[in-house]
């Protein structure tokens, strides 16, 4: 059972990712390369109708994590303390910029709230990278010096840095250059993932400009993605042992790869959606092969005083896992009928539909 | 430091809570708006689901921003507690967010924006849709708070973790809908004399007449029916389940200090005097809680003295004033509303100008009674997290520093200060704009 869950929770991350990823993109792209008002108009009524329901996706998700794997839920939010807090500060900007810019017809307050709705996207896909980073790096459980442990085994606390800013200094810090390194590229990332969206819904005069910008980003994220893999083996030597034992599993590195390549064809693609596709499939991918890179684990420790936090340690009892497939299973079909009507409604270009404003 | 967690817990909840009890309340109005428009085809209530919309929008709004933190604090403060609960409480918790967020948010859209795209009829679908995940998303916290105040359906193993062992116990629980309908018959009279306070606002300017008057006889209608059913039977069946589970929570929120013999009096006023163990300046009418709690005036009604110290309430005073301002108010509620509904039905409310008056000044003091009510549920549970088996002491984090903990807090209170401030302003404007105005 606790397998089951483990699928649930990975993959509800990785639809939260693909569809508040666009968002994300979308605010960043907004930040940098928007100035007229119809472009940026364009671009939050691209997201207007879609991005609360993708919000929804990290909270179903924190729900599941938290009944699932109380124990993960426990240590990691409260290890995590102040980037969690700042999460949460970045989201609440984000949506007050993308509610309230509509509100008021004032060139200072819709200015103000569009860098909100901006730098708080940028500052969502940067940590979301990092805490990404965190996971597979591992943190200090039950905060082992000299051999002793802190607290109990399962638990820890990381400060937002630390002077050395190392992933292989004794004292971790959220941010360090392996983890930031991630942020950087989820921010590329999400920024060609949320370009991609913008094209597909609008018909903005940004599109063509957006295309030329996805193949460079390409390039970027290909070469921060080659640094990632030489430097990979510091924080985690042995990264490829469950795709040697189960080569199967090697599909999804591979998905992550047609992703890649098909987005630099961005210009040449039959159909709009194909480009968002492409980007999609190289978030799945890649995110998958980092959560199958540290099966079973959960979160590493990186002592050896205590034991990783696994699917197996860190879960509830098993009726509790058993009784949950029954609702979920009906809970699961029933938002697969919501997001059929939501994107039915709202399908085509939405720049020039007239679905009114605030 | 254990206050801050709580008091970061404490204000971010009652923060929080303004919006959800306005907008569980509104969407039924608005849909009622809605309905009546389809049935009678009259502009005028179409016009007025529109405007509280716009409202309804904003409320909802504020309640995801500030909803989305308590889902964290379970974790980042009270980490022990999830640990140790997460197991049973996560249940409700995950399905709060699987069954009624998603529907809330899929469908918010298409109610705000989606009149013109979808027609009325599937409009009012969609009102209704977002209507019921709201109530269903009351439902399930309520769930997870009955679980909380009188746990069931458990056991507890040698770690001291809980585990479920019977699911439908979580929705049997015999504290669950004496709670879930009091609290959404509360919400009801939030909602209607917040309505009824703006119809009224509108008469006495006397601009936008029509909409005001619409305004104040819905506002009335459900509000002389919903303060009526929170104090009978749901508030009663509340108090009685308080009796039955929490005696010792009982005697501290009546302020009965001492077991009186041939029954004992219900105090209307009077301040706990904890050094001295006694009620101070006390006004009481002899027998009467007896009679409402056991129906029979000479009733033994157990006082704190029959109670060791440590299982006090931790915050008797607070308990004590959050009961009886939430049931005083209530009172006044239903005085005015029936009041009200005497002059609507003698067809001259409208121009007894000191009785709108009185209804537009009313409209703060149903946020106050609310607030006041969830105050004396949980200050009651106090000093326990799940009652009588986890102590609120055992359930924080153990590794988050009180230096951390007060940097968020001073955060969430600067920044909820801000959304405050925009969120008065945004609202001014749109009730000072008025229901015909309907673009912008």
């Amino acid at each position: 059972m606790e397998f089951f869950w483990y699928i649930v929770l990975a993959s509800m991350l990785i639809v939260y990712v693909i569809l508040d990823g666009y968002d994300f993109g979308a605010g960043i792209v907004h930040l940098f390369l928007a100035k007229e008002e119809k472009d940026k108009k364009a671009i939050v009524k691209s997201i207007g109708p879609f991005w609360d329901a993708n919000e929804v996706w990290l909270i179903a998700a924190g729900g599941v994590l938290f009944f699932a794997f109380p124990t993960l839920y426990a240590s990691s939010f409260s290890g995590f303390y102040l980037p969690l807090m700042m999460v949460l500060w970045m989201l609440i900007f984000r949506a007050v910029g993308l509610e309230l810019r509509g509100q008021l017809h004032n060139e200072m307050w819709v200015g103000f709230w569009d860098k909100a709705f901006g730098i708080a996207s940028l500052l969502l896909a940067l940590f979301f990278g990092a805490a990404l980073g965190n996971v597979v790096r591992g943190v200090n459980l039950g905060g082992v010096y000299d051999g002793h442990s802190m607290h109990e085994a399962h638990y820890f606390f990381l400060p937002l840095w630390n002077a050395e800013f190392s992933p292989l200094s004794e004292r971790l810090g959220v941010i360090d250059w392996f983890t930031l390194l991630i942020g950087v590229i989820a921010v590329v990332a999400l920024t060609i993932h949320g370009a991609n969206w913008i094209i597909l819904k609008t018909n903005s005069s940004l599109n063509e400009r957006l295309k030329k910008l996805i193949i460079k980003l390409n390039v970027v994220l290909v070469v921060l993605i080659g640094i990632s893999f030489a430097v990979w083996h510091l924080v985690d030597p042995n990264p490829f042992k469950n795709f040697i034992e189960t080569p199967v599993l090697w599909i999804f590195p591979l998905i992550a790869l047609v992703g890649i390549v098909g987005l630099f064809r961005v210009n040449k693609l039959k159909k709009e959606i194909y480009g968002f596709m492409y980007s999609s499939l190289f978030l799945a991918g890649a995110l998958a092969s980092s959560f199958i890179s540290i099966f079973p684990k959960l979160l590493p420790s990186t002592n050896s005083v205590n034991p990783s936090l696994t699917i197996y340690n860190a879960s509830a009892d098993d009726y509790g896992l058993n009784v949950g497939v029954y609702w979920f299973v009906i809970a699961v079909i029933l938002v697969g009928v919501y997001i059929f009507v939501q994107y039915k409604v709202f399908r085509g270009k939405l720049d020039d539909n007239d679905y009114g404003e605030h | 430091m254990l206050l801050y967690d709580r008091i970061q817990f404490g204000f971010t909840i009652t923060y929080h809570y303004l919006f959800p009890q306005l907008t569980m309340g509104l969407s039924l109005l608005i849909v009622y708006f809605k309905w009546r428009f389809l049935r009678t085809k009259l502009d005028h209530f179409n016009d007025a689901a529109k405007f509280w919309m716009k409202i309804f929008a904003l409320n909802f709004a504020m309640g995801v921003i500030t909803g989305i933190p308590m889902e964290f604090q379970f974790g980042t403060n009270w980490a022990k507690f999830s640990e140790l609960t997460g197991g049973i409480i996560g249940q409700t918790l995950a399905m709060e967010g699987m069954f009624s967020f998603f529907l809330e948010s899929s469908f918010l859209g298409l109610f705000l924006f989606g009149e013109k795209l979808l027609g009325h009829k599937l409009h009012f679908l969609t009102g209704f849709l977002v209507f019921l995940g709201s109530w269903a998303s009351g439902f399930l916290i309520i769930a997870t708070h009955s679980w909380m105040q009188n746990p069931v359906g458990y056991e507890i193993l040698e770690n001291g973790r809980f585990v479920l062992n019977n699911f439908s116990e979580l929705f049997s629980n015999p504290w669950l809908f004496p709670s879930y309908l009091h609290n959404q018959f509360a919400s009801i009279v939030t909602s209607s004399i917040v309505v009824a306070g703006v119809g009224a606002f509108y008469l006495l300017r006397k601009k936008h007449v029509e909409s005001g008057k619409l305004f104040v006889k819905t506002g009335v209608i459900f509000g002389v029916i919903s303060t009526i059913l929170v104090a009978f039977p749901t508030g009663d069946w509340t108090a009685k389940n308080v009796v039955k589970y929490q005696p010792v929570t009982f005697a501290a929120m009546e302020g009965i200090f001492e077991t009186e013999k041939g029954g004992s009096e219900i105090i209307l006023i009077g301040q706990p005097n904890m050094l001295e163990k006694r009620l101070d300046n006390k006004i009481a009418v002899p027998n009467v809680l007896s009679f409402l709690t056991h129906q029979n005036w000479q009733a033994e009604i157990k006082g704190l003295n029959e109670f060791d110290e440590d299982l006090y309430p931790t915050n008797v005073p607070g308990l004590y004033y959050g009961y009886h301002i939430m049931v005083g108010l209530g009172t006044i509620f239903i005085g005015i509303m029936v009041v009200a509904l005497f002059f609507l039905i003698r067809k001259n409310l409208y121009n007894k100008r000191w009785l709108m008056w009185v209804l537009f000044m009313l409209m703060p003091f149903p946020y106050i009674a609310n607030t006041a009510g969830w105050y004396t549920a949980e200050l009651g549970r106090q000093p326990w997290l799940v009652y009588n088996l986890l102590r609120t002491v055992d359930g924080a984090s153990p590794t988050v520093s009180s230096g951390n903990t007060l940097f968020t807090l001073l955060g969430f209170i600067g920044l909820y200060l801000m959304l405050g401030l925009l969120f008065v302003i945004l609202v001014g404007k749109i009730i000072n704009a008025g229901p015909s105005v309907q673009k912008h």
